[in-house]
């Protein structure tokens, strides 16, 4: 319990443009440049920033799905960006991430009792099929589903229910980081709550940590204990939820609180 | 929490995959039509001979020419052989030729597209192949094989094995180009999918991604070519035993029989009519079965 869990130092994710011509050097988007910050065990950090300032690269890099991420992350001690593919496999089990979209996130091939399977039986946590339909059982009633759905296929779901298939295949590895990317920007406002409550719910119960990003500061807000905003791929403020809502220090904070549209709280 | 310490039974028990299929299948009627018909033509081709005893190369020079009778349902030809011993006999090595040769190039073109869709490193010299060998001329090329292994592989399989496995092996090779490219275009679109970057954080291996999420996802153009492979494979048979490429002469399979049958069309129009209605219901069929299967193998519209 001494460090972090997670260390980012100066990460950086550059893509290269276009061609830039015969001679001229392709152009360079530097879509993650020099982040640094710690997520602390059981802590949930929210990161913040308009589309497009890096959240998703940043988020995709921790889980080793971006391949041009230079710098450090380091993960309980050891640096997971310098490691190959195998020997970042069983570390994966460890750094499981929440994706945004769940129409696009789940084989629409697959059973549910399939898709939640998978992960079990790559890290060998379940002996034999009947082993692991139990825990995949299990795990769909801790998200809020009924285990009737192991047999039945995603398109039969709403976008909600998705999700939460999304977020069991997540839990089944207890892992100790969940990394969740714009988790309920995709689904109706009125699923958005009971979502964002069964993750809050379900990382509480496990003490595993997180990191929560958004571009929704009421959604962020609700969920984080400390808060990094990001603008254009660098980090603009960081800080405790409290400090950055009551008094921020950095003009885009201010902007981008300033947007967060206001309902009146009653009459007009 | 509610006690619930025994792993929670669903209700329904775990109906199997393929009985869900199987029932798709069966509310696609053009499918079971086709279906039905093409077990028939196969079963046909294949146990006819056993049934119907008479000789397919047997020639019977009085009884040249003739109209269907009783003895010759669908007639003989110039030297008298009876039709539908030939039609027979040229079926079985049409159906399997077609069969062989689409299987062979759907595992080639898939192999390859699935490759140059998924490692990027290979995309470029892989497509670049397959525009090779869609420059290539086709007919000079069959020629040249045709040549070159001839000789060889029929002595080392004997003359009817050795030009089967040379016919199907040189369609193959020379049609798996088309699958390549759909198949390559559906990879990299999938590839991209949320459903594989899950796959892939949650450790999956590139082996397991792909046979597990990505081919699955590419079976709808697969399906297609294949249904569309084995009637251009039986053409492309057809073409080579007209240019005198294929089986020798006296070997029956439909193209030869059509190839034959064209000297005669004015005077005796049937004899073409027999094998271009066998190879049209062949194609036809294996199109709706195709269309049925792919259909019954996708969940989406299985449940719905």
């Amino acid at each position: 319990m001494t460090g972090p869990l997670l260390a980012l130092r100066d990460l950086r994710v550059c893509f290269r443009t276009g061609h830039g011509g015969v001679w001229g050097r392709k152009p360079v988007l530097r879509a993650v440049d020099g982040v640094s910050f710690d997520i602390n065990e059981g802590e949930t950090l929210g990161l913040v920033g308009e589309s497009g300032c890096g959240k998703s690269t940043l988020a995709r890099a921790l889980v080793g799905l971006e391949r041009a991420a230079v710098g450090e992350a380091i993960f309980d001690g050891r640096d997971i960006l310098k490691m190959s593919p195998a020997e970042f496999r069983p570390l994966r089990r460890d750094i499981q991430m929440i994706f945004q979209d769940p129409f696009a996130s789940l084989n629409p091939r697959l059973s549910i009792g399939r898709i939640l399977a998978e992960p079990l039986f790559i890290h060998r946590l379940a002996r034999n099929r009947a082993e692991a339909r139990a825990k995949v059982a299990g795990t769909l009633e801790r998200v809020g589903m009924d285990p009737d759905a192991i047999g039945r296929f995603p398109h039969e779901f709403s976008g909600g229910q998705r999700q939460r298939i999304a977020i069991a295949r997540v839990m089944i590895l207890a892992p100790r980081l969940i990394i969740a990317d714009e988790p309920v920007s995709a689904l109706d406002v009125s699923v958005q709550a009971r979502v964002l409550n069964l993750i809050r719910a379900l990382r509480r119960d496990s003490g595993a940590s997180m990191l929560f990003i958004s571009h929704d500061l009421g959604v962020v807000r609700h969920i984080s204990d400390r808060i990094v905003v990001m603008q254009g791929g660098r980090i603009v403020e960081a800080g405790d939820k409290g400090r950055i809502f009551d008094a921020p220090q950095h003009a885009y904070t201010r902007r981008l609180l300033a947007s967060v549209p206001r309902i009146p709280a009653r009459g007009v | 929490m509610t006690e619930i310490t025994a792993p929670p039974q669903p209700a329904r028990p775990p109906r199997s995959q393929w009985l869900d299929v199987w029932d798709q299948f069966k509310t696609h009627r053009g499918a079971l039509i086709g279906g039905i018909l093409f077990i028939l033509i196969v079963v046909a081709v294949y146990l006819g001979p056993y049934l119907w005893g008479i000789d397919p190369t047997g020639i019977d020079i009085r009884a040249r020419n003739q109209g269907p009778s009783w003895a010759h349902p669908f007639g003989t030809d110039q030297l008298g052989r009876d039709m539908l011993a030939r039609m027979m006999a040229g079926g079985a090595t049409s159906v399997s030729v077609g069969i062989t040769a689409m299987l062979l190039a759907l595992f080639l073109g898939s192999f390859v597209g699935i490759l140059a869709g998924y490692f990027r490193r290979l995309d470029g010299p892989l497509m670049r192949l397959t525009d090779l060998f869609l420059a290539l001329p086709l007919l000079p090329l069959l020629l040249v094989m045709m040549l070159l292994f001839r000789e060889p592989l029929s002595s080392a399989f004997g003359l009817e094995r050795g030009i089967f496995i040379l016919i199907v092996v040189s369609i193959g090779i020379t049609s798996w180009m088309p699958t390549a490219r759909i198949v390559r275009g559906d990879v990299l679109a999938i590839k991209e999918r949320e459903f594989v970057l899950a796959a892939r954080s949650i450790g999956a291996t590139d082996t397991r991604i792909i046979t597990r999420h990505i081919l699955p996802n590419v079976l709808s153009p697969v399906m297609v070519s294949a249904t569309l492979g084995i009637a251009s494979a039986i053409i492309t048979e057809s073409a080579l035993s007209f240019l005198g490429l294929g089986f020798p002469p006296d070997f029956p399979t439909w193209g030869r029989l059509l190839f034959d049958a064209t000297d005669y069309l004015q005077q005796y129009p049937e004899r073409v009519f027999w094998p271009g209605l066998a190879i049209s219901l062949t194609v036809l069929s294996v199109n709706y079965l195709g269309d049925g299967l792919r259909d019954a193998l996708d969940p989406r519209i299985r449940k719905r």
